[in-house]
């Protein structure tokens, strides 16, 4: 599946790009930040404390363990501080 | 009924203007950038572009929903916003002031934890910030979920007129 993964804030800054479209296998958000983990000490610096990454399927918030079946964009980000 | 995400400042008697029309209670919260350490030459705000709009406009027909607004308004900013500069602001309308304030309180309570706005701050000595979420903005959500009354005990039923 191909996916376009978005990143937000610190999360941009520490992995290097605002985004980037990858092909993965993984069947839930936490699957595919397994897999992101994987790919460079970059992904895994921006993903080593998960308490503190939100995430949003198709621009609606939702759960790491969500499934990923039918979703084109994923965004990672911090906690926001809107408002 | 709107929505808005945008960079350049607003005026709030604009906004205004011609808002909520026939409504008995209108409310309006500014949100302003403020020095804490007496060091910050600025804050800058970035946000999820498409995902913002949603969710600011879903936030406020939910608000509309559960409080009976005759009228609602968002407008938030994002990009370099300088110290005292004016960040959002919210509106609403109802017929009484108590729907009206609860309203205004329930938005930004979801604006603050659930909008995808990223605030860093910029120091007068050029560093920069990410602001931490604070857990107490993410506890005032939970307020609406259990009760809608607990904070203000009136119900909207029996609302004095404002």
């Amino acid at each position: 599946m191909t996916l376009d993964v978005l990143y937000f804030a610190w999360l941009r800054e520490r992995i290097g790009q605002p985004r980037e479209r990858i092909d993965t296998d993984a069947a839930t958000v936490r699957d595919l930040i397994a897999d992101l983990s994987a790919r460079d000490d970059w992904h895994a610096a921006a993903f080593a404390d998960l308490a503190a990454v939100r995430c949003a399927l198709d621009q609606q918030l939702a759960d790491l363990d969500a499934p990923l079946a039918g979703v084109r964009e994923v965004a990672f980000f911090p906690p926001m501080t809107g408002g | 009924m709107s929505a808005r995400v945008q960079t350049a400042p607003f005026d709030l008697a604009a906004e205004l203007a011609g808002f909520g029309a026939g409504a008995g209670a209108i409310v309006t919260f500014t949100g302003v950038v403020r020095d804490d350490t007496g060091a910050m030459a600025a804050l800058e705000i970035e946000h999820y572009p498409g995902m913002t709009e949603r969710a600011l406009s879903d936030y406020g027909t939910e608000a509309a929903a559960r409080f009976a607004l005759t009228d609602w308004r968002i407008v938030h900013r994002h990009g370099r916003l300088a110290v005292g500069e004016a960040i959002m602001m919210v509106a609403t309308a109802a017929r009484h002031r108590h729907a009206a304030f609860q309203a205004a309180d329930y938005l930004m309570d979801w604006l603050k934890s659930r909008a995808p706005f990223w605030k860093r701050e910029i120091g007068q000595d050029g560093t920069a910030r990410w602001v931490d979420a604070k857990s107490g903005d993410e506890h005032a959500l939970s307020r609406w979920q259990a009760s809608s009354s607990r904070k203000y005990p009136c119900s909207l039923a029996t609302d004095d007129p404002a």
